[in-house]
C-alpha cells in the first residue's frame, strides 16, 4: 500500500501516459489504496472482498461501519465506478479521455475527503466545544 | 389542483441564521420566485437557530429541541403543517429532529422537559412537514406550470447542479426520498435538474453533485477546503459546466470564498459562475438580476448573464 502522500501525488496529477483502460485501473485502485488507509486507521484489515463486483465498494462499505458519515463519500465511490465501467465498456469511445479525467477528480475527491477526516479525528471537532473539551468536563 | 399542490401553496417559512447573513440573496430570490409563482410564505415567527454548530457537538438532545421548537411555533401557534427550509443545514436538523422525536423516547422526555420550561407547547412528531426549497417548488408548482412561466428562457446555460452533502444523508432521516417516479433520489438527486431543466437550461453530467464541499475544515485546514471546492469547480468546467446551480448557503459561500481563494493560494483560475438555483427561476421568470441579488454573490456572473441576454 501506498503512503496516503504518495497517493495525492498521483491524484494530483493533470493526467497519466497509458492506454485508457489501464489509466482507469490505476484510478480506481488509488481509490481503493486511500479506503484502505481509512480501515487500516480504525485497527481493521482492509477487505479483499468485493460488493457488486468492486473491491472499492466493499471497502466503503467496511469503513463506513464503524463511521456512518463515511457514506457521505458513497455516492463518490459509486461515480468511479460508473466512469470505470463506461471506460471499460467502451475505451474507444469520443468520451473516453473526459471520462478519464472526471475519474481522476472523483478519485482526488475521494483522496481529499478521506484524509481529511483523519485529520479531523485527530484534531477532535475543531471549535469551542470540542471532544477534548468535553471529555476533560466528564472526568 | 390535487392536495399535494394545495398543501404547499402556504407554508411557513423557516430562513434560518444564514440567509440573513451571507445567503441574503437566497433568501430574497427564494421570496421572489415564491411572489412570482403564486407560493406564499409565511416567516416562522421569532424562530430560533437550528442547532447546526457548537449545539450538536455539545448535547445532540438540545439540538433537536432547538430544531423542535421551530416547528412547534409553525404548528402550534400559527397553524401550519408544512415548514419549508431552504438553508440545507436547517432541513436537515428539522428532518433529523422528526426522525428523533418519532424514534427515541429519551429524545421525547428532552424536549418536553425543555418546551416546558421555555414555555410553549412540545412539538410532537407528524405535526408538520418539512420542506426543502426544491420540493416547494418542484411539487407546489411543478415543471409545467413552471415552463408556462417562463418568460426570459436559461437557454445557452449549461449546469451543473450541485446539491452538497445534507439534502441526501443520512438516507433514513428521508422517508419521502426514493419512493420511485416523482420522488426525490438520496443517490442521484434531480429536482434541481428538473426544475432548471424546465426553465431552459441544459444539465451536464455531474459526477460530484452530491460531493461534500468541504465545510466542515474551513477553519481546521483552510487548504483542503480549498482543495475540495477547487476540485468540485473544475469537475464542473471539465463536465461542460458555465454555471454552478446551488441550493445550500453553506456550500454556496464556500464554493464563490474558496474559488477565489484558489487562485490566491494555488494560483488556479477557475471561470464557473456560482448562482443559486432561486436566481437561475427568477431570472427565467423575467425578474431582474437585481431583484434576486445576483450583484450580492461574491461571484461575478453579470458578464455571463449579459452574453446570454439574461441581464
Amino acid at each position: 500500500m501506498r503512503s496516503l502522500e504518495q497517493i495525492g501525488a498521483l491524484v494530483e496529477r493533470e493526467k497519466s501516459e497509458g492506454a485508457a483502460s489501464a489509466r482507469a485501473d490505476e484510478l480506481l485502485r488509488l481509490g481503493e489504496e486511500v479506503l484502505e488507509h481509512w480501515v487500516a486507521a480504525k485497527n481493521k484489515a482492509p477487505t479483499s472482498a468485493k460488493s457488486e463486483g468492486f473491491r472499492l465498494l466493499a471497502l466503503h462499505r467496511q469503513g463506513a461501519k464503524s463511521v456512518p458519515s463515511l457514506n457521505a463519500c458513497r455516492e463518490t465511490c459509486r461515480e468511479l465506478v460508473y466512469h470505470y465501467n463506461l471506460i471499460s465498456l467502451e475505451p474507444d469511445h469520443a468520451d473516453t479521455e473526459k471520462r478519464l479525467t472526471l475519474m481522476r477528480h472523483l478519485a482526488r475527491h475521494l483522496y481529499y475527503f478521506v484524509s481529511g477526516k483523519m485529520q479531523s479525528e485527530q484534531l477532535g471537532e475543531f471549535c469551542c466545544s470540542s471532544r477534548p473539551l468535553r471529555l476533560n468536563d466528564a472526568s | 389542483m390535487s392536495g399535494e399542490v394545495k398543501k404547499y401553496k402556504k407554508v411557513a417559512y423557516y430562513p434560518g441564521c444564514a440567509l440573513e447573513g451571507t445567503g441574503h440573496a437566497y433568501n430574497r430570490s427564494t421570496k421572489e420566485v415564491g411572489k412570482t409563482l403564486g407560493l406564499e410564505l409565511e416567516e416562522v415567527e421569532n424562530w430560533n437557530c437550528c442547532g447546526a454548530m457548537e449545539v450538536k457537538n455539545i448535547d445532540p438532545k438540545v439540538q433537536t429541541y432547538l430544531s423542535s421548537r421551530v416547528m412547534s411555533i409553525a404548528a402550534n401557534e400559527m397553524g401550519h403543517d408544512v415548514v419549508m427550509a431552504p438553508c440545507n443545514g436547517c432541513y436537515h436538523n428539522l428532518k433529523k429532529a422528526e426522525y428523533d422525536l418519532k424514534n427515541d423516547e429519551a429524545s421525547r422526555q428532552v424536549v418536553d422537559r425543555i418546551s416546558t420550561k421555555a414555555g410553549h407547547k412540545t412539538y410532537r412528531s407528524g405535526q408538520v412537514e418539512t420542506i426543502h426549497a426544491l420540493d416547494w417548488i418542484k411539487h407546489g408548482i411543478g415543471e409545467e406550470a413552471l415552463r408556462a412561466k417562463v418568460t426570459n428562457t436559461l437557454s445557452g446555460l449549461k449546469v451543473a447542479n450541485y446539491y452538497g452533502c445534507m439534502y441526501t444523508r443520512p438516507r433514513h432521516i428521508f422517508p419521502e426520498k426514493d419512493k420511485g417516479a416523482g420522488t426525490e433520489s438520496t443517490s442521484q438527486p434531480h429536482f434541481m435538474d428538473d426544475l432548471l431543466e424546465a426553465a431552459g437550461a441544459t444539465n451536464v453530467d455531474f459526477p460530484l453533485k452530491t460531493a461534500c464541499c468541504g465545510g466542515a475544515h474551513t477553519l481546521s485546514d483552510s487548504d483542503l477546503s480549498t482543495k475540495l471546492v477547487l476540485n468540485i469547480i473544475q469537475a464542473a468546467e471539465k463536465s461542460g459546466a458555465n454555471v454552478i446551480a446551488t441550493e445550500c448557503p453553506t456550500c454556496h459561500s464556500g464554493l464563490e470564498m474558496h474559488q477565489i481563494r484558489a487562485e490566491r493560494k494555488f494560483g488556479v483560475k477557475t471561470s464557473v459562475k456560482i448562482l443559486y438555483f432561486t436566481q437561475l427561476l427568477g431570472l427565467a421568470l423575467g425578474l431582474s438580476p437585481r431583484t434576486v441579488g445576483v450583484q450580492e454573490n461574491v461571484s461575478d456572473s453579470f458578464p455571463l448573464l449579459k452574453e446570454m441576454k439574461l441581464a
